[in-house]
């Protein structure tokens, strides 16, 4: 079966056999980042724009190196020099970049659906790098990438998602890669961050850690955001931890071999002990990695490339 | 200014008009802008006869929640587009809100904007601010913009966050006999909101606006009214608890009345999956479960009747990302077929309550002379074909923006002719 999507907006629209696709082709990319040369000419001659329009570091780079892996062009576009104070739309700074003849946009954007919006109205590709708390589908294939590499098949794995579930789209990306994978998803969290209207979704909804940590795969755990205490929706970073903050005995309730794993920025000692974060369980890092090998094959799958032609041997 | 010296025969088509029980084949005569019982013999020979054969003719339709845009904002309608808009709806009568710019707080800009209603080819009507600038802060003068020609009081989509404000303005509001509107919003609950909170908002990252932020303010308001006895009315209702809110209140026989829009009974939160901005307004569209609710308070009477709120956007200003998209639909030429297809053939109300919701009772509301074709009225008058299909074609309609999520559906029920004071001001393809 080909690809046939030229955009790479959302997990939710990805079927089953496509999520395969990715990172079946990411598995390719994976095993050239470990050749003494790790540079391919996928997309030389191409130019890809990052067009971060809200603060990032780790994605953004990891978009560059893919995209400077794969030989194209990368012109990164920082939101504070941007027109974009101006008064510019974001269509019209799209349409201005669509016309330097850019070959794909890869869109950080803090509006829900922005991605979405842009693909209908350019002729290029569009990649989307985070939208609000909508999606962030190039982190939840690194993630299901990290733990089929860890662990096999997610089919029928219990994976724990832990935290700001409410204004996470990694969370919902990680939610739909998951189930569509066949893993069982367990979201957990005080009850203002983790509201019942995810369940629809095909997650377990739970407030006890205990119970949700029980018997785990995997745990994810996602950053706490420190404002979020301002307007009430939990009482203090310390009632947090102490509630919800992963510690060695709670981390003794997940499967022996469970892994942890948590897309950063990390506030250690905060949702996860510092040692904890260090330890032979956390693939943290690894996610890092493997995100580079997931982002060249999403750059390639939608600059026109075909899963089959990545050549798999050194 | 509408002439009224026309004399008119409307002949053998279906007169329905609810406030007279009448429904049935006939004819509707005018003479002088009114509507008179019968015409003489010679009268009738001179007269401007339009056959109605298969249309229905009722009562010109009253909406009394509309935006007009003018003053300051005519690059998304004025009121001689917004007007013609309402003609072309089948609408004779609206009632504009006062969140102009500058807001309609003070005489001068209520007679700038009346002056340019009267030459408009539709009766429009204005309410003006409850409070200066609509800032919730100092009562604006009531009793001068009343003297002025105001039909009712609103801080339109600002509401009224200070109980203490409020009561002092319904009390003083009521002294002059002037209602007030109110947009049923607690903002401490919807900061930055963009649609319903719930598992749609979940699904697709966008913040949520519960439908409690609009019942805390409906029990206010309840409240308020039964402690004042002032008269409260409750714009575009959206909610299913708001609604069994007004059902007990009216029960209980406090003065408040409340509207409902074709968009809340026609949609859902589900149609924002693609973020088309055309679907965003606010009250936002919610659940299955509200709309029925809905449907269920325009039948058993809990809601009053049906106003559009005809909110124009310019093309450039809805097309952004859906956080950053202004609140509002245009609604006046897909009102009537929208409260058609949902409420007579999907939810079998007769087609005489259906022109009771858009007539009698919007007028009643606010105690308007509009809304029947009893003699003496205004001939106002609307004629429609309750079965034609057309696409509606936003693009090519009367009012200035095209902000519509109807824009090219495909509706059943098409207004052919609307009647001011006995002058035709819209016939269809004209």
């Amino acid at each position: 079966m080909p690809w046939t999507r030229r955009h790479f907006l959302t997990i939710e629209e990805l079927s089953r056999a496509e999520i395969e696709q990715v990172l079946a082709t990411a598995g390719a990319f994976r095993r050239i980042l470990d050749r003494r040369v790790k540079k391919v000419p996928a997309l030389r001659g191409k130019t890809i724009v990052n067009l971060f329009l809200e603060p990032s570091t780790r994605t953004r780079i990891s978009f560059e190196m893919a995209a400077k892996l794969l030989s194209a062009e990368v012109i990164s576009f920082d939101a504070d020099k941007s027109s974009t104070t101006k008064g510019e739309t974001l269509k019209d700074t799209a349409l201005n970049i669509q016309a330097l003849h850019a070959d794909m946009i890869v869109l950080r954007h803090s509006a829900s659906g922005s991605p979405h919006y842009l693909s209908e109205r350019l002729g290029i590709p569009v990649v989307n790098a985070g939208d609000g708390a909508h999606e962030h589908p190039t982190q939840a294939m690194l993630d299901v990438f990290t733990m089929r590499e860890k662990l096999g098949p997610v089919k029928g794995r219990k994976v724990v998602i832990l935290g700001d579930i409410l204004f996470s789209r990694v969370a919902r990306s990680n939610i739909h890669a998951l189930t569509k994978l066949g893993a069982n998803v367990t979201i957990v969290g005080p009850s203002t961050l983790v509201p019942p209207w995810f369940e629809p979704l095909g997650v377990t909804v739970s407030h006890n850690l205990r119970t949700a940590l029980a018997d785990a795969d995997v745990v994810m755990l996602l950053r706490i955001q420190h404002e979020r205490q301002a307007v009430g929706l939990f009482p203090s970073l310390g009632e947090y931890t102490s509630m919800f903050g992963l510690n060695q005995t709670r981390a003794s309730w997940l499967k022996p071999d469970a892994l942890i794993m948590h897309p950063g920025p990390i506030n250690r000692g905060v949702e996860i002990d510092s040692a904890l974060a260090d330890s032979d369980r956390s693939v943290i890092l690894q996610q890092v990695t493997n995100g580079i090998a997931v982002r060249m094959a999403v750059l390639y799958l939608c600059a026109g490339g075909q899963p089959e032609h990545v050549a798999p041997v050194e | 200014m509408i002439p009224m010296s026309e004399l008119l025969w409307i002949k053998n088509g279906r007169v329905i008009d609810p406030a007279t029980k009448r429904d049935g084949r006939g004819d509707v005569f005018a003479a002088g802008g009114r509507i008179v019982k019968s015409l003489t013999p010679a009268q009738r020979k001179s007269a401007r006869v339009i056959d109605a054969a298969g249309l229905v003719v009722c009562p010109g339709l009253v909406d009394i929640h509309v935006h007009f845009r003018e003053p300051g904002q005519t690059h998304k309608e004025t009121i001689l587009t917004g007007a013609q808009a309402a003609a072309a709806g089948g609408f004779t009568t609206v009632v504009c809100m006062p969140n102009t710019s500058p807001p309609i707080d003070n005489a001068g800009t209520l007679q700038l904007v009346l002056a340019a209603a009267a030459k408009a080819p539709v009766r429009v009507l204005t309410s003006a601010c409850i409070t200066v600038g609509m800032k919730g802060e100092q009562l604006a003068p009531h009793g001068t913009l009343k003297a002025n020609g105001a039909v009712a009081l609103t801080d339109d989509g600002l509401c009224i966050q200070s109980n203490e404000l409020m009561r002092r303005a319904v009390e003083y509001a009521r002294m002059f006999d002037l209602t007030v509107l109110d947009h049923c919003q607690d903002d401490s609950l919807t900061e930055k909101a963009v649609m319903n909170e719930g598992a749609v908002s979940t699904r697709l990252g966008l913040k949520g606006w519960p439908h409690a932020a609009e019942d805390i303010i409906v029990a206010r308001n309840i409240i308020l009214s039964h402690y004042s006895g002032a008269h409260i009315h409750m714009q575009h209702i959206s909610s299913a608890m708001s609604v069994e809110l007004v059902r007990r209140a009216k029960r209980d026989g406090i003065r408040v009345t409340a509207e409902a829009t074709p968009h809340h009974i026609a949609l859902t939160d589900e149609a924002l999956a693609s973020y088309d901005t055309n679907f965003k307004m606010n009250p936002p569209l919610r659940t299955e479960a509200d709309r029925r609710a809905i449907i269920t308070g325009l039948r058993d009477g809990t809601l009053d009747c049906i106003g559009t709120d005809h909110a124009p956007h310019s093309p450039d200003e809805k097309d952004r990302e859906f956080d950053y998209a202004p609140n509002g639909i245009i609604g006046l030429e897909t009102a009537l077929p929208v409260c058609l297809d949902v409420l007579v053939r999907q939810s079998k109300f007769k087609l005489s309550h259906v022109i009771d919701l858009m007539t009698r009772r919007a007028a009643g509301v606010l105690k308007l002379p509009a809304g029947t074709l009893a003699p003496g009225a205004h001939a106002d008058v609307c004629l429609f074909d309750p079965d034609e299909k057309w696409t509606y074609d936003a693009t090519k309609g009367f009012s200035k923006s095209r902000n519509s999520p109807w824009h090219g559906q495909k509706l059943t029920g098409r207004v052919h002719a609307t009647i001011v004071g006995g002058r035709v001001v819209h016939e269809t393809g004209k």
